[in-house]
């Protein structure tokens, strides 16, 4: 847990300092909020179906860029050989990169469902703590298996193309269940959001544990 | 774990088809060090590497501290420094917050004090708050040799450790070495530099093809004849 804590506090120590992950994602953020909205042009009546798509469109693709991000910090000087050197158990790495990358999304999403409730006209106040849920168990979800693969391809020459390969097909299943609870949430309420709020629980816990199991064999040699 | 710091038998690894060890014997008593030479894909990081454990041999067994490498490798960890090629150092953070973050993960006890210490032993107490990405190739192997010092570890395995250096940083990671060496710390040093690194070592060895393919007694053997060696067998494998 300490290790873990440590690299989280580095990580997000960077970030703050560079901000060289977070303006990226923003700028990415805003501009596919825009561009699928401007494109759909939906009524009131049709803007809250519209609304899960457009978020969960930009999230996935902002967090790639976010998680490869979090992956070449640890390329830049080899610095991942004097981690993998340390007397730390590689589920704390992945742990320790896991949290940062949950912050990062975290800090995306309070900045992208902000402007969709705005540019769908969605009033999103009256159904921010459930709509808070269905994106902190998608985020947790989506960045369990990015980190895992955020691994993975930071390892690998084509690791710009090699990241959404590997991802975005195992992602099917968290999009699925987060459209599905998300869409529920703004046309009703959370009573209506359980069946894609089971699948992201259970995509949440079978890719913690699995990210956690497995992060070993993936970052050493 | 008591038992020499480093035993290697027949160590073998391959990357993709290229067998890059076939059989590495090497045994390291406390106290020794012991520099490796080798020309260019010889060898001599591989080495290094799987003997910090940072990679897995495909053949053979190592040993160090008496302990299967493969059981108990934090705590194996925690007795080894590494430099390699690269300095692993954040270069968004500063040399002296490079050196916490380490200090926290070693468990370094009185961090703040050891820090000080290798910053002005690296000659960069003036610098210890500067981003890394500032320093100069030089200050950035500095740097790297204090990270791998930061845990006083029992084994010491530097790759190039002398490159960028300049001649009074070369002095002084020369003494430093020796003081480590009679202090009973043990190193395994990768270099093409004979010349500085005969002074130090107690024992030479010259990798090539995968293998050891030369040892020599470092306090015997003059930079002259090491290097009329390694020509020698260098030229006679070509």
């Amino acid at each position: 847990m300490r290790d873990a804590l440590a690299i989280l506090a580095k990580d997000l120590r960077i970030e703050w300092r560079t901000r060289e992950g977070i303006s990226s994602v923003f700028v990415l953020g805003v501009l596919l909020v825009v561009v699928l909205t401007m494109a759909h042009d939906p009524s009131p009546e049709t803007a809250p179906t519209l609304a899960p798509g457009v978020l969960w469109a930009a999230f996935v693709l902002t967090g790639m860029l976010g998680v490869q991000r979090g992956f070449l910090l640890e390329r830049e000087n080899d610095c991942l050989a004097g981690l993998l050197g340390a007397p730390v158990d590689p589920a704390a790495i992945y742990a320790g990169k896991l949290a940062a990358n949950v912050v990062l999304l975290a800090v995306m999403q309070a900045v992208v469902v902000p402007l969709v409730g705005l540019f769908l006209h969605v009033d999103l106040a009256a159904r921010l703590p459930a709509l808070l849920l269905v994106c902190l168990l998608g985020n947790v979800g989506f960045a369990s298996l990015a980190t895992l693969f955020g691994a993975l391809a930071a390892r690998v020459r084509a690791r710009e193309v090699m990241l959404p390969l590997l991802l975005l097909p195992l992602l099917v299943p968290l999009l699925i269940g987060a459209v599905q609870a998300t869409r529920a949430v703004l046309v009703g309420g959370l009573a209506g959001a359980s069946g894609g709020l089971g699948v992201l629980v259970a995509f949440d816990v079978i890719f913690g544990v699995a990210g956690w199991l497995l992060f070993a064999y993936v970052v050493r040699d | 774990m008591i038992g020499p710091p480093i035993r290697a038998e027949r160590l073998a690894r391959g990357f993709g088809g290229v067998r890059v060890l076939t059989g590495v014997d090497l045994t390291v008593a406390a106290g020794e060090v012991v520099v490796l030479l080798g020309p260019n894909g010889a060898g001599k990081t591989t080495l290094l590497r799987i003997l910090a454990l940072l990679l897995a041999p495909t053949g053979g067994r190592l040993v160090l501290f008496g302990t299967d490498a493969t059981r108990a490798p934090a705590a194996l960890r925690r007795r080894i420094g590494y430099a390699g090629h690269e300095i692993s150092c954040y270069p968004d953070l500063s040399g002296a917050e490079n050196l916490a973050f380490y200090a926290q993960l070693f468990g370094v006890a009185e961090p703040a004090a050891r820090i000080a210490r290798l910053l002005a032993w690296a000659g960069l107490d003036g610098a210890g708050r500067r981003p890394v990405r500032t320093y100069s190739r030089g200050m950035s192997q500095r740097l790297a040799l204090a990270r791998a010092l930061l845990h006083e570890p029992d084994l010491l395995l530097l790759d190039e450790p002398f490159s960028g250096l300049d001649p009074d940083a070369v002095e002084r990671l020369q003494q430093q070495l020796l003081e480590l060496r009679a202090a009973g710390h043990s190193i395994v040093l990768a270099t093409h530099d004979v010349d500085r690194a005969a002074p130090v070592a107690s024992r030479i060895a010259i990798l090539h093809r995968g293998r050891i393919a030369w040892a020599g007694d470092g306090r015997a053997d003059d930079a002259a004849v090491i290097v009329a060696a390694y020509r020698t067998i260098v030229a006679e494998r070509a």
